[in-house]
C-alpha cells in the first residue's frame, strides 16, 4: 500500500538538525557542517583553557539505559567544554527497575527542564520514541540503540578519515568483524555512503552479517586477505565476549586467525592506510597488539577527536 | 417478528448472485417467499450481504480486560459488520478447559451481538507439552483447536496432537513457525531490519514449519487450516498441498495483504505484528493467492493492545493491531485494487470462512440463518480512535481514508447494530 513517507524526525522546518539520532537519512550537508564545526573544537581540547561558553545556563542530561562508562564520559567532558550543565542518570539501575515506562521517565526529567538528552538504549528505535514525546525546545542525541546506530562514533569516525585522508570520494574503506550486531558499523557505513566513498567493504563470517547488508550499498568479502587488498582504512569492530563460543563463532582463537588484523594481513592494505577501532578493544580476538600500538594505528587519536564531534553536535542542536 | 430489508444490492458469494432486491426474514431465519412485514429497512443504496464471519478475533477475556472486554469486542465486531468469528485460545488462563469455553459462550449469548466460537487450546496451557481434553472441549463448543501464536516446539508432540484430533475428526488450526529460528526476532529479516537493526525472523521459520506440517498431515489425514501465511514461498507451498489433494485450507491477516516490512517506517509500533510484515514480494504473493483462491479467507486477527504497550521501542512493544472495524474496508480496498467483482472479494471473509468453519452462515439462502450486514460500499472514512468502538486503537492505519462503512447488522434477525444509534 503507497503511503507518504514520514518526516525526517531528525530535522527541524527548516531542515535543520533537531535531534540527532541516526546518520542515514542526514544530507551531506549536515555531516560536513558537524565534521567542519568539530574542527576549531579539536583545537579546544588543548588549550590550556578548555572551555567555550557556547552551553552555558543549558542542562544535558545524560539518560543511559544501557551501562557504558566511556561513551557517556567523553558526552560528560564535551558537555563540560560547552559550559553546560551535566546530569548523569545511570537509568538502568534506577527507575526501570521499578517498572517506571521508559516515556514516564523521560516526562520527569523533561519536567526538570532539560535542554539535550543523550540516551543510550539497549533497544533499536528507542531514541527516535523518546524524540517524538519530548518538548519542541528539547533535543535528543542517540548514543547507542541496540543494533541500529551510534551517530556520534560515525561521526567521529568520519572525522578521523577526513582528517589522514582528507578527501572521502577516492577511498576504499573495509569494516572487519561483527557488522550483524554492530551500531557502530551501521552507522559508519551511511556516513561513508553519504560521503561519497566508492568502495565500503564488510568483511565477515556469514554468521557475522545481517541479511542483505549489500543494500546498504557494501561489498561483502568472506575471505580477510581479499577484503583488505588496497584498503585506505580498516576498521575493526569489537567482537562481545559472549559472541565468540556459540552457534555463531566456534572460538575466539578460530575467530582471530581468520578475521583478526595481524602485520601480515594488514600489508595487503595500502601503505598508508589508517586502522580504526571504537573501542574496548580485545586484543588478540580482532586485532593484535603490534597492530593496535603500530605506526598505522589511529584507534587513540579517535577519542580525542571523539570530544570534539560531540562538542560540535551538541553545539549544533543546541542553536536550532 | 417478520423484517424485510427492501431495495438493497443483494450480494451473496455462495450463489454469485448480485442484484437490486428484497430480503424476507422470518423467526430469525431467511425466507423464501414474501410477507407481510412488522419492520422494513430501506436499504437503498447498500449493500446487502451475508456477515462477515472472521476467523481470528481476540475478545481479551478472560484475562486480559485492561486491554479489552468482550462487551467492547462484540460491540467492535458488529460495528465491523462481524457476525460471527473465533476466537483464538490464548486468553489468560487459555481456553484449555471446557468450564473456560462454556463460559466464555455463555458470556457472548447473553451480550446477544456476533456469535462466538472458540477454538480450543492443543495443549495444556498452549505449553506444548500434554494434550488437552479434546472431546470435552468439542463438547463444551470448540471448533477447532490451536496453539495461538505459541507454535509447538516439539515435533513428537505436533504429530501425537494431530493423530488425536485426527481420531475424532477435529479441525487442526495452526500458524507456522519454527521456534528457534524466531527465536528474539521481531522484524522480517530482510533489507529493513537489518538497517534498522531490529532482531530478524527469517522467511523460512515460517516455510520450514509448514514444510513439517504438511508431512504429518499427509502421515495422519488431519485436517489442517494453516493460519496467517505471510510469505511467497508458503503460498506456493499451499497451492502444491492442495493441488495434491491434502486436507488443508489456510487464512492470511488482513494487514499483511496491505503492508510489507517499509512500512515500519521510523520504528512504527503498530507495524509490530506476528507473523511480522514481510517483503513486497511477500505481501504481493499473499494477495494474489487470496485472489485465486489459494488463500481461503482473509481474517482480521484482531489483537487489542493498550496504549501503553504500544508507546514502547518497537522490539518491546506488544505484537498485534485492531481489526475488527477495519476487515471490510480492508478487504474491499483489496478486492477493489485486483477488479474484483464484490462477490467474489466478500466471499473470503463469508462463504469460504463458513466451510472452514463448519457453519450453515455465510450465504443468503431460504432457511438459513439471517446473518446480514447492510454497507456503503462508497462511504469514506477516516481511521481515527475516536471512529473504533474497540478498545483497542491500536492500527497501522490511522490516519488513512477507507471506504466501505458499516450501516447496520443483523444477527439471527434482529437489528444488533445501527449506525445511525438506534440499535
Amino acid at each position: 500500500m503507497p503511503r507518504s513517507s514520514p518526516h525526517n524526525p531528525q530535522l527541524n522546518a527548516n531542515g535543520e538538525l533537531q535531534h540527532l539520532l541516526s546518520i542515514e537519512g542526514l544530507p551531506r550537508e549536515i555531516l560536513v557542517q558537524i565534521l567542519d564545526t568539530a574542527e576549531p573544537f579539536a583545537g579546544v581540547t588543548e588549550r590550556e583553557v578548555k572551555k567555550v561558553p557556547l552551553m552555558r545556563g543549558k542542562s544535558v542530561f545524560n539518560l543511559f539505559f544501557e551501562a557504558s562508562t566511556r561513551t557517556r564520559t567523553t558526552f560528560e567532558i564535551a558537555a563540560k567544554r560547552l559550559s553546560a550543565d551535566v546530569i548523569n542518570l545511570n537509568v538502568a539501575v534506577s527507575s526501570q527497575t521499578k517498572g517506571e515506562s521508559l516515556l514516564d521517565t523521560v516526562a520527569n526529567l523533561s519536567a526538570m527542564q532539560a535542554d539535550v538528552f543523550v540516551v543510550r538504549h539497549g533497544s533499536s528505535g528507542a531514541p527516535y520514541l523518546i524524540a517524538r514525546h519530548v518538548k519542541p525546545h528539547e533535543h535528543v542525541i542517540n548514543a547507542g540503540d541496540g543494533r541500529h546506530a551510534h551517530p556520534t562514533q560515525g561521526l567521529l569516525d568520519l572525522y578521523t578519515i577526513r582528517h589522514y585522508k582528507k578527501d572521502f570520494t577516492r577511498l576504499t574503506v573495509a569494516i572487519v568483524g561483527d557488522v550483524l550486531h554492530s551500531r557502530v558499523a551501521r552507522s559508519l557505513i551511511h556516513g561513508l555512503t553519504t560521503l561519497g566513498v566508492p568502495e565500503v567493504r564488510v568483511i565477515g563470517p556469514q554468521t557475522l552479517l545481517p541479511a542483505g547488508v549489500e543494500s546498504l550499498g557494501v561489498r561483502v568479502f568472506h575471505d580477510m586477505r581479499s577484503g583488505l587488498k588496497d584498503c585506505d582504512v580498516v576498521v575493526m569492530l569489537r567482537l562481545q565476549n559472549e559472541r565468540m563460543n556459540g552457534a555463531l563463532l566456534p572460538s575466539a582463537q578460530e575467530f582471530f586467525k581468520h578475521y583478526g588484523l595481524t602485520a601480515d594481513k594488514l600489508a595487503l592494505a595500502k601503505p598508508d592506510a589508517i586502522v580504526m577501532h571504537p573501542g574496548p578493544m580485545n586484543r588478540g580476538v580482532e586485532i593484535d597488539s603490534s597492530v593496535a600500538d603500530g605506526p598505522h594505528s589511529v584507534i587513540l587519536p579517535q577519542v580525542t577527536f571523539g570530544i570534539a564531534v560531540r562538542m560540535a553536535v551538541m553545539s549544533i542542536v543546541a542553536s536550532n | 417478528m417478520k423484517l424485510l430489508i427492501k431495495g438493497g444490492r443483494i450480494v451473496d458469494p455462495a450463489s454469485g448472485r448480485d442484484e437490486v432486491g428484497d430480503v424476507f426474514i422470518s423467526d430469525g431465519k431467511i425466507s423464501g417467499k414474501k410477507e407481510k412485514a412488522d419492520q422494513t429497512i430501506d436499504a437503498k443504496g447498500l449493500v446487502v450481504a451475508p456477515g462477515l464471519i472472521d476467523l481470528s478475533a481476540r475478545l481479551r477475556e478472560p484475562g486480559y480486560e485492561y486491554k479489552a472486554t468482550l462487551e467492547s469486542e462484540m460491540d467492535a465486531a458488529v460495528a465491523g459488520g462481524v457476525t460471527s468469528l473465533a476466537c483464538p485460545p490464548d486468553t489468560d488462563p487459555p481456553l484449555d478447559e471446557p468450564g473456560l469455553v462454556d463460559m466464555l459462550r455463555r458470556r457472548a449469548k447473553v451480550l446477544a451481538r456476533a456469535r462466538v466460537y472458540p477454538v480450543g487450546a492443543l495443549t495444556v496451557k498452549l505449553a506444548g507439552e500434554r494434550l488437552t481434553e479434546m472431546a470435552e472441549l468439542a463438547e463444551a463448543g470448540c471448533v477447532a483447536f490451536s496453539q495461538a501464536n505459541a507454535p509447538l516446539a516439539d515435533t513428537q508432540v505436533l504429530w501425537r496432537a494431530m493423530q488425536y484430533a485426527a481420531t475424532f475428526g477435529f479441525p487442526v488450526w495452526l500458524r507456522t513457525e519454527d521456534r528457534s529460528l524466531a527465536h528474539g526476532g521481531v522484524a522480517h529479516d530482510g533489507e529493513v531490519a537489518t538497517r534498522l537493526g531490529l532482531p530478524g525472523i527469517p522467511a523460512f521459520a515460517e516455510t520450514i514449519a509448514l514444510g513439517t506440517l504438511l508431512q504429518l498431515v499427509r502421515a495422519t489425514g488431519t485436517r489442517v487450516h494453516v493460519c496467517r501465511l505471510s510469505t511467497a514461498v508458503a503460498v506456493e507451498m499451499i497451492r502444491a498441498a492442495k493441488k495434491e489433494g491434502l486436507p488443508v485450507s489456510c487464512d492470511v491477516g488482513i494487514h499483511h495483504v496491505h503492508l510489507s516490512e517499509m512500512d515500519l517506517g521510523y520504528y512504527d509500533s503498530h507495524c509490530r505484528l506476528e507473523p511480522p510484515l514481510r517483503s513486497q514480494r511477500d505481501r504481493d504473493a499473499l494477495a494474489a493467492g487470496l485472489a485465486d483462491g489459494t488463500v481461503d479467507c482473509a481474517v482480521s486477527d484482531h489483537t487489542p493492545v493498550d496504549e501503553d504497550q504500544k508507546q514502547m521501542p518497537f522490539a518491546e512493544a506488544e505484537p498485534g493491531a485492531t481489526g475488527l472495524e477495519l476487515l471490510l474496508p480492508l478487504l474491499l480496498k483489496w478486492g477493489a485494487a485486483r477488479k474484483l467483482p464484490l462477490a467474489k472479494t466478500l466471499a473470503r471473509v463469508t462463504s469460504d470462512a463458513a466451510r472452514i468453519l463448519g457453519v450453515q452462515s455465510g450465504r443468503i439462502e431460504a432457511g438459513l440463518p439471517a446473518d446480514l450486514v447492510l454497507f456503503d460500499p462508497q462511504q469514506n472514512w477516516r481511521v481515527a480512535p475516536e471512529m473504533l468502538r474497540s478498545q483497542g486503537k491500536n492500527t497501522p492505519f490511522l490516519g488513512y481514508e477507507l471506504a466501505g462503512r458499516v450501516r447496520k447488522t443483523i444477527v439471527a434477525g434482529n437489528v444488533v447494530y445501527d449506525a445511525s444509534g438506534s440499535a
